[in-house]
């Protein structure tokens, strides 16, 4: 199956079930909003090393936010209910808070949710005074440019991490721009993030390592520098640059678009081969076949 | 469908009818609630006498007339509505946890006094002691939401503990006195001795107010969480003009006898 000159190879995506949220940062400005949701959404790449992966989903403009203001809607996910709490207290203390003017609120109605403000109001120590409006209570926490309002409880739902396409190209600079494009066309959706720097990862992973103490090490089947030594490449001859794009979404079809629309984006002469990671299908809790993508389906 | 009760002829004293809510009617027959008791000054008689009674029991329960001299409309009341086609007596509410009471008129004195929840409108003026607790009670409103789009009378939110009220227009004398917690909102000027007593809460006047001397001022500020507040009131018909949006706010911290971590905010006075 091919798009256009790119074959789109008969595989799978493996993507696992994981735990999500969309935070809206307000603030003054939309650089004030952006440079919190910036900060927000740093070291959050993979679930392996950083806990949580996260990304900026879009900005909002003030008639999209509660307060009125320039906004930045963020997605963060992470394996399990628990570690979500503790990775949204920790990076909207110590990156939205700190940030001059903003606010924070829960972008997710849900019937699961987990404290944040009611974590984070200690910090006023004494001086916070909380605010219940419509069954929505904030907390109004005293900072040096005036408050800091945080929602009490932010939505939170199952979500599905670790959908992906490997871009496949002749040269360097075919594969980068394939993926710069691919990445573009997928932010332009709802409910998904894509947490690698720029939206790309060129260090993609295997499970484990010939070192014991490491979980993940390099995925030599797509490293062109290894097809000659490799056990087992995955890669052909013509192949010279591989690039990862790793999608995270509030749901499975909202992946599922998302890898449609990057593969359409990303097909053009050069880009040799569209694949797909996976563990054989052993791992990850859903399997998201990428010529099911190709013939238009986008159904679960 | 929805029950009606138009009045047929005015009381000459209070009558008190907290039979008057949804769920209290809810499944009677029409001739069994023209027969429910209530009292009319010092004597039981039949609400028949003086409601004419249409319609069938839902979650709607709308009353015509000037009631203003129906007492506990809507006491209690734990969901439903009430559309009151007048003026409404006192004790409006009277500790209702849900549901919501629109009055197109005025209401009386002790509109919604300790209530818990839910929501009550008032399109005209109401009377003293808005949201407050009753005498002798330390606690008053606890929750929920009181809407006066006109002018309300002394001691509003006397004993708030948590909810909120907004008034469209002025009122009077001792807003907030003894507020534990809560957001009183007052578009119109305000009485004197705002906020007397409090010990947490909430009192925003859009208008300048006498502060009383145990009422510090700590800065002047756009406190984040007014929009909410502000683009809520909008929706709900209160005059909230762009200014209130943007202007900056003093903050004014008391009372000072009591714990000092109440607030008044006013817009700053432009130089």
């Amino acid at each position: 199956m091919q798009i256009g000159t790119t074959q789109i190879e008969d595989t799978f995506a493996e993507a696992f079930a994981m735990w999500g949220t969309r935070v809206l940062v307000t603030a003054s400005s939309a650089e004030w909003a952006l440079a919190a949701a910036q900060s927000m959404t740093g070291f959050a790449t993979s679930v392996i090393g950083c806990k949580c992966e996260a990304g900026i989903e879009r900005e909002l403009g003030p008639a999209e936010t509660p307060d009125g203001r320039p906004g930045t809607s963020v997605l963060l996910f992470a394996m399990d209910k628990a570690s979500l709490a503790k990775r949204l207290v920790e990076r909207i203390g110590q990156c939205v808070m700190t940030c001059p003017t903003t606010a924070c609120f829960s972008g997710l109605n849900s019937e699961h949710g987990v404290s944040v403000g009611g974590k984070l109001r200690y910090f006023g120590d004494g001086y916070q005074i909380s605010k219940k409006l419509a069954d929505q209570r904030m907390w109004r926490i005293p900072v040096m440019d005036g408050e800091f309002l945080v929602q009490d409880r932010f939505g939170i739902q199952p979500a599905v991490g670790g959908g992906n396409l490997i871009l496949c190209g002749v040269n360097n600079t075919v594969t980068v721009a394939a993926a710069a494009a691919a990445v573009s066309a997928m932010r332009s959706l709802a409910d998904v993030a894509l947490p690698f720097p720029g939206g790309v990862v060129r260090s993609g992973s295997k499970v484990g390592s010939r070192y014991k103490s490491l979980p993940a090490s390099t995925n030599d089947a797509f490293c062109p520098t290894l097809k000659a030594v490799a056990a087992k490449s995955s890669i052909g001859a013509d192949i010279n640059c591989v690039l990862e794009i790793v999608i995270d979404g509030l749901t499975e079809a909202a992946v599922r678009s998302a890898m449609r629309v990057g593969m359409s984006a990303a097909a053009r002469p050069g880009l040799a081969t569209i694949s797909a990671g996976n563990y054989g299908g052993n791992l990850g809790q859903y399997q998201i076949r990428l010529h099911s993508l190709v013939d238009g389906g986008v159904a679960p | 469908m929805s029950l009606r009760l138009t009045l047929r002829s005015s009381p000459d004293v209070p009558m008190e009818a907290d039979c008057l809510s949804p769920q209290r009617l809810a499944g009677m027959s029409l001739q069994t609630i023209e027969r429910l008791p209530v009292f009319y000054g010092n004597r039981q008689t039949a609400l028949a006498d003086f409601f004419a009674v249409t319609g069938q029991t839902g979650d709607v329960l709308q009353l015509e007339g000037d009631l203003s001299r129906i007492k506990h409309i809507g006491a209690g009341m734990t969901g439903g509505e009430i559309r009151i086609e007048g003026n409404a007596g006192a004790h409006l509410g009277a500790e209702m946890a849900g549901g919501t009471i629109v009055v197109s008129g005025n209401a009386g004195d002790w509109v919604g006094p300790e209530m818990r929840g839910g929501r009550i409108i008032v399109r005209g003026n109401a009377g003293h002691m808005a949201g407050s607790a009753y005498r002798g009670s330390s606690i008053g409103m606890h929750g929920g939401e009181i809407i006066i789009h006109g002018n309300a009378q002394n001691e509003v939110g006397h004993g708030m503990r948590s909810g909120l009220i907004a008034i469209g227009g002025n009122c009077g004398d001792f807003p907030g006195v003894n507020m534990l917690a809560g957001t009183v909102t007052i578009f119109g000027a305000a009485g004197i001795r705002a906020g007397a007593g409090m010990k947490r809460g909430t009192i925003v006047g859009m208008q300048p107010m006498e502060m009383l001397p145990t009422f510090s001022l700590s800065c002047t500020y756009h406190p984040p969480f007014l929009p909410l507040y502000l683009h809520h009131l909008r929706k709900l018909g209160l005059p909230v003009a762009e200014s209130h949006f943007t202007t900056a706010y003093q903050r004014w911290c008391g009372d000072a006898v009591e714990l000092n971590r109440g607030e008044i905010l006013l817009p700053a006075p432009t130089s």
